[in-house]
């Protein structure tokens, strides 16, 4: 073991007799992922009766650097108890660290059981019965989601659509090497920009297929909170939409499992708000060309020696996959 | 001129060996990573195959859309430039071919299973029959 797990072990035990129902101790502490800043762990909390199967998500001490576009772990742990209580599956939130905790900046959350990985949700058997439901779910929980007032919200970044693209576009442009296709779709992205005055909302940023819990029945709960910002809500109904979450299955836009008009069934179902398809399509749009800039800006890690694995290097030639998309999207040959 | 093999039979070489005979002792993490060199190989193998004519076409396309004369690289920023400034889009003739055309190559090289590749490439096919 570590220096650090011994002395994250030691100071998680402290944190779960004193805050999780007087557990008398910790077993099972396995880091899951992460990178160096922030940390996602599995523990059990042991009781005299029964063990609590938890994930601690934390930034260590010392490490106070996160990138400009995620909320602090507060925030994330504040989102999911509000989403909770509106009716949308999340994990439940068991403790907030505090300072005199002594092992950073996180928190504590029940483990849910079920599969993240995308195409084992849409390959395995196991999940056969839960995929036809998975779209109107999805639908329903944004529904939901997108219906939190945002006055019960803790303090968020406002992201419009025309903030997202200048800033996509600086750093495309930062990278200097030309993509004619990412040029016309900036221009398309620019030109067609929705009008602002429509609805303003909580965004969930990254909801997508893969940020999803499955279980044998559907969405067992909603994870990484962390792109959470407030803007046009059907952003959230376009990224589930972009081809790269579909893992293959391009005839089911909605994450490889579903349809749109299914998604919008259950969107209006539960937020009594009018899907405007045209504006998921744009926001569809700006989602493939924002992870066509992301695959392309995974070069800058190889190419400055911070990350010279063949793996890293190879992603930068991904950034193509969504110029194809994006071609089929903006300049369809007939028949599409 | 260089002897045989080609520089991508060498390069296929290297992939199979890699894929078909190390790949097979390795585990976790290290045989993950070995697949992925290997697909690496793989797209420098198709690039070495299809990129020269590929290339020639697209800077022939280049020329005729920009009506000037340079490198692949120089003539590809004048392009951005000129969508960017709004002077050329898709309406512009030929502008849309050329971009289809230089993508779907792009993705043979790149990511030949792609999903959209490979629906693009169907659409392609079918609305340039005959």
């Amino acid at each position: 073991m570590s220096d650090d797990q011994a002395s994250l072990l030691a100071g998680l035990t402290q944190v779960a007799k004193a805050h999780l129902d007087q557990a008398y101790g910790i077993s099972d502490l396995k880091r899951l992922s992460g990178g160096a800043s922030q940390e996602t762990w599995a523990f059990e909390a042991d009781h005299a009766t029964h063990s609590e199967a938890l994930i601690l998500r934390r930034r260590p001490p010392g490490m106070t650097e996160r990138s400009a576009s995620a909320v602090p772990l507060e925030t994330e742990a504040s989102l999911i108890e509000i989403a909770g209580l509106t009716g949308i599956p999340v994990p439940r939130v068991r403790h907030v660290l505090r300072p005199d905790d002594g092992i950073g900046e996180g928190f504590i959350m029940g483990r849910v059981e079920g599969e993240t990985i995308a195409r084992k949700i849409l390959r395995d058997e196991e999940y056969a019965q839960a995929r036809p439901k998975l779209a109107r779910q999805c639908g329903e929980i944004l529904g939901l989601l997108h219906s939190i007032p945002l006055e019960n919200l803790p303090e968020l970044r406002h992201s419009p659509a025309a903030d997202e693209i200048k800033h996509y576009r600086d750093l495309y442009k930062a990278h200097n090497h030309p993509h004619p296709v990412f040029e016309i779709a900036f221009r398309w992205l620019e030109d067609n920009l929705p009008p602002q005055d429509e609805a303003n909302t909580l965004v969930h940023g990254d909801f997508r297929n893969g940020n999803l819990m499955i279980g044998a029945n559907g969405v067992r709960a909603v994870l990484d909170w962390e792109l959470a910002h407030t803007g046009d809500p059907m952003e959230d109904l376009g990224w589930i939409c972009v081809n790269a979450w579909r893992f293959g299955n391009i005839d089911a836009p909605v994450g490889g499992f579903g349809q749109r008009e299914d998604m919008f069934e259950g969107y209006e179902a539960t937020s009594g708000r009018k899907v405007d398809p045209a504006r998921v399509k744009y926001w569809e749009v700006l989602g493939t060309m924002k992870w066509g800039v992301m695959c392309m800006l995974m070069v800058q890690a190889f190419k400055s020696g911070a990350d010279r694995s063949v793996e890293r290097a190879a992603i930068g030639r991904r950034s193509s996959e969504n110029e194809i998309d994006l071609l089929r999207l903006l300049a369809p040959l007939g028949g599409n | 001129m260089q002897d045989q093999p080609t520089s991508a039979e060498l390069v296929q070489a290297v992939a199979d060996f890699i894929r078909d005979q190390v790949t097979p002792h390795l585990k976790g993490h290290v045989a993950f990573h070995a697949r992925v060199a290997a697909n690496a190989l793989d797209i420098v193998k198709r690039e070495l195959e299809i990129a020269p004519v590929a290339n020639a076409e697209e800077l022939s396309r280049l020329q005729a859309l920009t009506g000037k004369t340079g490198s692949l690289e120089d003539l590809n920023r004048l392009l951005c430039t000129e969508i960017e400034a709004g002077r050329i889009d898709l309406t512009t003739p030929c502008l849309a071919d050329h971009l289809w055309q230089t993508t779907l190559s792009k993705l043979a090289i790149d990511q030949p299973g792609y999903s959209g590749y490979r629906r693009g490439l169907e659409e392609w096919q079918t609305s340039h029959k005959g």
